[in-house]
């Protein structure tokens, strides 16, 4: 029974405000899809998410949720769970009070209640702590109440606010392998917010790039990642982010990468691009080798990074210079006017 | 060399001090001195110290004054508190709403309390008047009273006190309310928000949410409050001065009478020295309230 | 799925739209509700202010309104021939010496609660504060007999001493609280920069609780114009009286009340305090959630 959610034009303004903090945003999830907003902080992913949730309401444009206009429901009328940053748990309920709350809102039977958190608890593993209150709860433990009461009463749709940027970085990955392993089990349409770009692609099925309350681009991971619509897109994407150097009319642009040593190819270099690389300084990071040089040959002379896995074992030496090779295909094309992506090269 | 500015130990004690000799030379030693004199037979004419026992305590207990006086105290103080702490709550979720004027709504609710306590009373005594009172008016008009006739609000004993706790209600609605509202604020908005996508409406919110939660701050209203009123004076001074015939006299104003307007400042302290018990119980518990909201 | 999800749409929305209105309504209606209830008797003050006898003292006049043409004589009467300038006089004496005197031991006993090593610190700050707590009833027993000693009968400066016993432990306490708030690397930042412990609190910690400072003034001040037991109890001479003692009983003359005059003076002075206060109101709802959060 997976639900789509839609934006249609979507605008909040908040009184005293020149810029909407979200500005005419066109989106439409999937049936279960996983759906990531990702964007820094203060592109408006969490305000839109809010107003999907009916805790803000639009200036402008309508919300959909499963093709039908919810815009002027309150939250409890639209079949939806949200999960806080913060996770919000009410400090002064245990465990099975703060599940149960959606239930009791709902006016269901005690019995049936009982078993229902019961059933929550059980699926996130929390059946031990169902007597506890929050404040004797791990962060890891919390998110997890936070979860449970989330999907208890089987929402049709799942928002989460950066629901692990309270959790410290190991715990993190556990959080996220399980939140993804849930979704799959569910299957119920998720729109997810994060500022975290490993977070978004890794559990996302399409990320939503947002900056300034605008989408700047909608796809799968890896179209986001080797395809950016603009040169925001490009840079705040990958680390280190993707190079771009001018080149008359143009900016060229290549993932740190997927640039070789030139020696490192064995056939010809037929579609290939050839340029040199003055290194100026070489960092080892987890093996792979970063280094940081100026380009020339690709457009103006401009400063690049240029990431080595491990296994290219060419020895490049700072302070000399190096030629390179990126293929044609690698390469992306921005308007230096508008930044957009262009499709290469005029003839 | 180390400056005695930046001797922490030595600079401490130093910054102290002017604050503690203060304070013991101005309470604590009066203090002392208020409780030896209820055992003694000091008057504002013959202030030699003679020592007498129990003889004020005996006297104050035979003195039918006296238990009504007591027994106001309590009444007064615990009505007072429980229609106060209604009010405020109601009042707090008001002041934390959005709406059109707030301010000039915050400035007139806040008035009751910012006003000096014997010039709001001033204020009640013409709204009580025996002749002139609004309030007979307008229940003339309604029709509540015949024609003419008069309640004499602080003339009958009944009236005279229950006039007295609402005057106090009223004045002490806004600080109650006051307190509650940072307690309000002080809830994080997820958890409104939570409530509200987990489909709590107005009222579940409210018991299940809200008041859960500022339980600790009602508390410390409720024992400042109530600490207020059963040590002020000033309202039953100016409003009824005690009367009708010493019907709604409080330990406080009591006192004042004995010590004062008396001058027999050993029986004087004698009946306020009764107001020790229940403020201890209360910073007892005001101790307890605080300590539980530091931990939650 | 319960009752209000499988409602139509339409008809959820109706709903909701109805439910905001009616959730305005009430806001509006306990707002007046509340506004009227807590200004009634100031509304009528202001009334009866322009008021002339013989309307105010006309059986079954209508209160509300002025049956006679209004009149200022009373306003008139109150500031030319009563005490009412001199009792604001007092009171603003007396409020700021108790301000200063208030801060002067507050500001540096609460800093040195908060900041530095005292063995007994955190029971000492909850002392001071239960100090509070004792009764002015019981101690003007002792304190008629202090004012007498030190020559101070029917004097306003009897005020001075005595009010401080009352705005000093609110203030360290409340203070203590600001205090804590600030972070202490900026104090110690200050010393690393040369300057001593005692500049570090003159000079950084002070003027950062300048929230707190001002909450202390507008406390310790309002106290001044609140007081009435031992400004009634220590003062009988209308030369020396505050606001609060002297209007209930200077303006009424054995049993006659100056109505006009009296309503007057209560108002005016009523309506600047609120004003302040109101205007610090956020300020004071954190003063004192902090005060109590951290003391």
């Amino acid at each position: 029974m997976a639900v789509t959610v839609e934006a249609v034009g979507l605008t909040k303004t908040f009184s005293g405000r020149e810029r909407p903090a979200v500005d005419h945003v066109d989106l439409a999830t999937e049936e279960g899809e996983y759906l990531v907003l990702l964007g820094p902080s203060g592109c408006g992913k969490t305000t839109l998410l809010r107003m999907i949730a009916g805790l803000e309401q639009p200036t402008d444009g309508e919300v959909r949720i499963g093709g039908d206009l919810v815009n002027g429901l309150p939250p409890r009328s639209r079949r939806i769970a949200m999960v806080f940053q913060s996770y919000a748990l009410y400090p002064h309920k245990t465990v099975r009070q703060n599940i149960e709350f959606p239930l009791k809102a709902e006016k269901m039977p005690t019995e049936k209640r009982r078993q229902r958190a019961e059933w929550a608890a059980e699926l996130l593993g929390l059946s031990e702590l169902l007597d506890r209150r929050p404040r004797q709860l791990s962060g890891g433990e919390r998110q997890r109440v936070a979860l449970a009461r989330a999907l208890v009463r089987e929402p049709s749709v799942f928002l989460l606010d950066e629901p692990l940027s309270n959790l410290d970085a190991k715990l993190r990955a556990t959080a996220r392998d399980d939140l993804k392993d849930f979704h799959e089990r569910v299957g119920t349409t998720t729109i997810y917010v994060t500022h975290d770009q490993v977070e978004a692609m890794g559990m996302g099925d399409r990320i939503v790039v947002m900056l300034d309350g605008q989408v700047r681009q909608v796809g799968p991971p890896q179209a986001v990642y080797e395809r950016p619509a603009d040169t925001f897109v490009a840079t705040f994407l990958g680390s280190p982010p993707m190079n771009l150097v001018p080149r008359d009319g143009a900016i060229v642009g290549f993932r740190p990468e997927k640039a070789l040593p030139a020696e490192v190819l064995t056939g010809g270099r037929d579609g290939h691009r050839t340029w040199t690389l003055d290194v100026h300084r070489i960092e080892y990071l987890s093996g792979d080798r970063h280094l940081h040089g100026l380009a020339t040959g690709l457009g103006e002379p401009t400063p690049v990074i240029v990431r080595l896995p491990a296994t290219v074992l060419t020895p490049i030496d700072a302070g000399t210079t190096h030629e390179f090779v990126v293929r044609d295909e690698d390469l992306c094309y921005f308007d230096p006017e508008t930044e957009m992506a262009t499709d290469g090269p005029a003839g | 060399m180390v400056r005695l500015a930046d001797r922490d130990g030595f600079l401490a004690r130093l910054m102290l001090l002017p604050a503690i000799v203060y304070i013991v030379a101005l309470v604590a030693v009066p203090f002392v001195i208020a409780i030896a004199y209820s055992f003694s037979d000091v008057t504002a004419g013959d202030p030699s110290y003679d020592w007498v026992g129990l003889e004020n305590y005996r006297a104050n207990w035979r003195d039918p004054v006296f238990g009504q006086s007591l027994w106001n105290t309590f009444l007064f103080t615990l009505v007072t508190m429980v229609l106060t702490m209604v009010l405020a709550n109601i009042l707090a979720l008001l002041l934390t709403a959005d709406f059109r004027g707030k301010w000039l709504v915050r400035f007139l609710v806040l008035l009751p309390w910012t006003t000096p306590a014997a010039l709001g009373a001033i204020a009640w005594l013409f709204m009580l008047d025996s002749l002139l009172s609004p309030i007979d008016w307008i229940l003339w008009q309604v029709g509540l009273l015949e024609d003419g006739r008069h309640m004499v609000w602080l003339g009958k004993p009944g009236l005279a006190k229950a006039s007295v706790i609402g005057v106090q209600v009223w004045r002490l609605v806004p600080l109650a309310a006051v307190i509650i509202m940072a307690g309000q604020t002080a809830i994080p908005d997820d958890i409104n928000d939570a409530a509200a996508v987990d489909g709590a409406g107005f009222w579940r919110r409210l018991w299940e949410v809200t008041i859960p939660l500022t339980l600790p701050v009602i508390a410390v209203a409720a024992l400042f409050g109530a600490i207020i009123t059963f040590t002020d004076m000033s309202l039953v001074r100016v409003l009824t001065n005690g009367g009708p015939v010493n019907e709604t006299h409080v330990l406080a104003s009591w006192a004042y009478t004995k010590g004062i307007d008396g001058g027999n400042l050993a029986q004087g302290a004698a009946v306020a020295v009764f107001l020790l018990p229940l403020l201890l119980a209360a910073t007892i518990a005001i101790l307890r309230a605080v300590r539980r909201w530091e931990v939650t | 799925m319960t009752a209000v999800a499988t409602m139509p749409i339409e008809q959820q929305r109706r709903r909701a739209q109805r439910r905001y209105v009616v959730s305005r309504i009430v806001v509006y209606a306990v707002a007046i509700v509340a506004s009227l209830l807590a200004a009634f008797p100031f509304i009528v003050e202001g009334i009866i202010t322009f008021k002339r006898d013989q309307d105010l003292y006309a059986p079954g006049n209508n209160p509300f309104v002025y049956n006679l043409d209004p009149t200022t004589e009373h306003l008139d009467y109150l500031f030319t021939s009563t005490g009412f300038l001199t009792f604001v006089g007092n009171t603003l004496l007396v409020g700021g010496c108790v301000v200063a005197i208030t801060l002067l031991l507050a500001l540096p006993a609460a800093y040195s609660l908060a900041r530095l090593p005292l063995r007994w610190g955190g029971a000492l700050g909850i002392t001071i504060f239960l100090v509070y707590l004792i009764p002015p009833s019981l101690l003007f027993v002792s304190f008629s007999r202090l004012v007498a000693d030190l020559g101070l009968q029917n004097s306003r400066w009897a005020l001075v001493v005595l009010y401080p016993t009352i705005t000093v432990p609110v203030s360290v306490w409340l203070l203590l609280g600001f205090f804590k708030s600030i972070p202490r690397d900026i104090e110690e930042q200050a010393m690393v920069d040369g300057y001593s412990r005692l500049a570090a609190f003159t000079r950084v910690a002070v003027p950062l609780a300048f929230p707190g400072i001002v909450a202390v003034v507008v406390f310790a001040f309002t106290l001044s114009t609140h007081e009435f037991l031992y400004a009634s109890a220590f003062l009988s001479s209308s030369g020396e009286k505050t606001v609060s003692v002297g209007i209930p009983t200077e303006l009424v003359l054995g049993d006659v009340f100056h109505w006009q005059e009296l309503q007057a003076a209560a108002l005016l002075v009523a309506l600047p305090i609120a004003l302040v206060f109101s205007l610090l109101l956020n300020r004071f709802v954190s003063g004192f959630t902090m005060g109590a959060v951290k003391g």
